[in-house]
């Protein structure tokens, strides 16, 4: 299926090319228009280009608190902007991952938190929500 | 220096202020270049009970214990530490060394014994040889616990390894089954390489894998015969040529004629290969690799040399460790193991050699691998 060039726009951004590319396809096929960043650097850019009607973001890059960092930024960026972060912390490292205190949450910004393995119909029903949720607000 | 707590029982008053007298002033020094020493703070008991009423709340790293007590005997005092499990080595004193004695007692866990009557120079030999097991039997139980958590680190990093290409394929193969790839076949072409380029990682990674545990386990059955490096740094450009010619990377070898070496060629190859894929993957397009091959210190000296991304002095540190690779925007896309150059430097090793990087980052490196013989 070719998307839309109405359909929404979504940023997604992962350092894992095999990652990028399976969900890019996959959002594709379920009629999004995608584009796609491997760090933080290019989806600033990105993000200020395209101006993505959601984003995407991988936890885990090159730096490790890379994707919050980009959560924050996008969100000053682009107020309103749903955020989804995706993250293989717990599962990959054993390391607890979860910002505790409402003022980390504000700060993080993100709407939702995936952990990996993520199911893409899980993936698929959080951007549907979010989108739903951004368009009344 | 370190301190380390003597517990004395004796119900004689004048035996527990002689031995606190004599051991609070000596040292014991565990080697002569090291400046490890050992001093000791003294406490008294004057029944089995009491000692071991002070052994709940703390127990000492020494314990001179008098065979004959009042109440409790010195060998019921030795059942309830075994029964307790503590660590306090005992040194069983006693006047009547009776053959019998001393074997219930050693069965019972007392370490040594001091016959009384003893002269300080006979309780300063006993504590200093109890000192000494003690300090080995630390050690011994600090590498053992050192050895299992590395391995279990090992194992935790080699499972997330081996998961992320699986999933990786996995992902590829749910594309196909939903039919998310749709008809184009660019985009089928792509989900089938990369699902093949994953699986190969994880099959060279196994391979690693297997050429470790042999190397390390020392069962690899070794085939030592006459064998010349050049010949091996040659078979080694000829498995990188493809790669090198399609990014134009020239590759030199600079050798002697013969470079002759008893070796298994095998290892050979997994030297050599590792350090000359290394320097094709890691450098620019249209960089130079160079091999040069020579003599040093009754050793032959390989130096594979690259123009390519280089690294930090930090990061060349820690190189040579399992599963390390340099993670960066530059190194995102290049595949690898993170056990090619740790097997490198064990099997350098076996040659009675070793590993080692130089390198200036932006500019390339140069690794040195010494090979005896």
């Amino acid at each position: 299926m070719t998307s839309q060039p109405t359909a929404p726009h979504i940023l997604l951004v992962d350092d894992d090319e095999d990652f990028l590319y399976q969900h890019k396809v996959q959002l594709e096929h379920a009629g999004y228009r995608v584009s796609t960043a491997s760090n933080r650097a290019d989806a600033e850019a990105l993000a200020a280009e395209i101006r993505p009607d959601l984003a995407i973001l991988d936890l885990m890059m090159e730096q490790h608190d890379d994707g919050f960092v980009l959560s924050h930024h996008l969100k000053r960026m682009l107020p309103g902007l749903p955020v989804i972060l995706v993250t293989a912390v717990t599962a990959e490292t054993g390391l607890g991952f979860s910002p505790t205190s409402d003022a980390e949450r504000a700060w993080v910004g993100a709407d939702a938190l995936l952990a990996k393995p993520i199911r893409f119909e899980q993936l698929t029903r959080e951007v549907e929500r979010l989108l739903k949720a951004g368009a009344r607000g | 220096m370190e301190t380390l707590r003597v517990l004395v029982v004796d119900d004689e008053t004048g035996m527990r202020l002689a031995v606190a007298r004599v051991l609070n002033t000596y040292t014991v020094r565990l080697d002569e270049s090291d400046d490890h020493v050992v001093g000791f703070a003294i406490e008294t008991a004057d029944t089995g009970e009491a000692a071991l009423e002070m052994m709940a709340a703390s127990a000492p790293d020494i314990l001179l214990l008098d065979m004959k007590l009042p109440g409790m005997s010195g060998l019921d005092v030795l059942r309830e530490i075994r029964e307790r499990r503590l660590e306090t080595l005992t040194v069983m004193i006693t006047a009547y060394a009776t053959l019998e004695t001393a074997i219930e007692a050693t069965k019972r866990g007392a370490h040594d014994f001091l016959p009384k009557p003893f002269t300080p120079e006979d309780l300063r030999v006993a504590v200093r040889r109890v000192v000494r097991h003690l300090v080995v039997q630390r050690e011994a139980r600090r590498l053992a616990l050192e050895k299992r958590q590395v391995r279990f680190q090992f194992i935790s990093v080699l499972g997330h390894e081996l998961k992320a290409p699986l999933a990786a394929v996995e992902g590829y193969l749910q594309i196909l089954k939903d039919g998310s790839a749709g008809s184009d076949p660019a985009v089928v072409a792509r989900v089938i390489d990369r699902a093949l380029v994953r699986t190969e990682g994880m099959r060279k990674l196994i391979v690693d894998l297997l050429n470790m545990t042999r190397i390390e386990s020392g069962q690899k059955r070794r085939d030592l015969a006459p064998a010349d490096l050049r010949d091996a740094a040659a078979s080694a450009i000829e498995t990188v040529a493809a790669a090198a010619t399609a990014r134009s990377i020239a590759i030199r070898l600079d050798a002697p004629e013969r470079a002759p070496l008893v070796a298994d060629r095998g290892e050979l190859d997994i030297i050599f290969n590792n350090l000359v894929s290394n320097a094709v993957k890691y450098n620019r397009d249209g960089g130079d690799v160079t091999i040069a091959i020579d003599r040093a210190d009754a050793a032959w000296r390989v130096r594979v040399s690259d123009t390519g991304i280089g690294l930090s002095a930090e990061d060349a540190g820690r190189l040579f460790q399992d599963f390390v690779r340099i993670k960066n925007e530059q190194t995102r896309a290049i595949p690898g193991t993170g056990l090619g150059l740790s097997i490198v430097k064990k099997l350098a090793q076996l040659y009675g050699g070793d590993a080692s990087v130089e390198s200036e980052p932006g500019t390339g490196s140069t690794f040195t691998v010494t090979l005896k013989g």
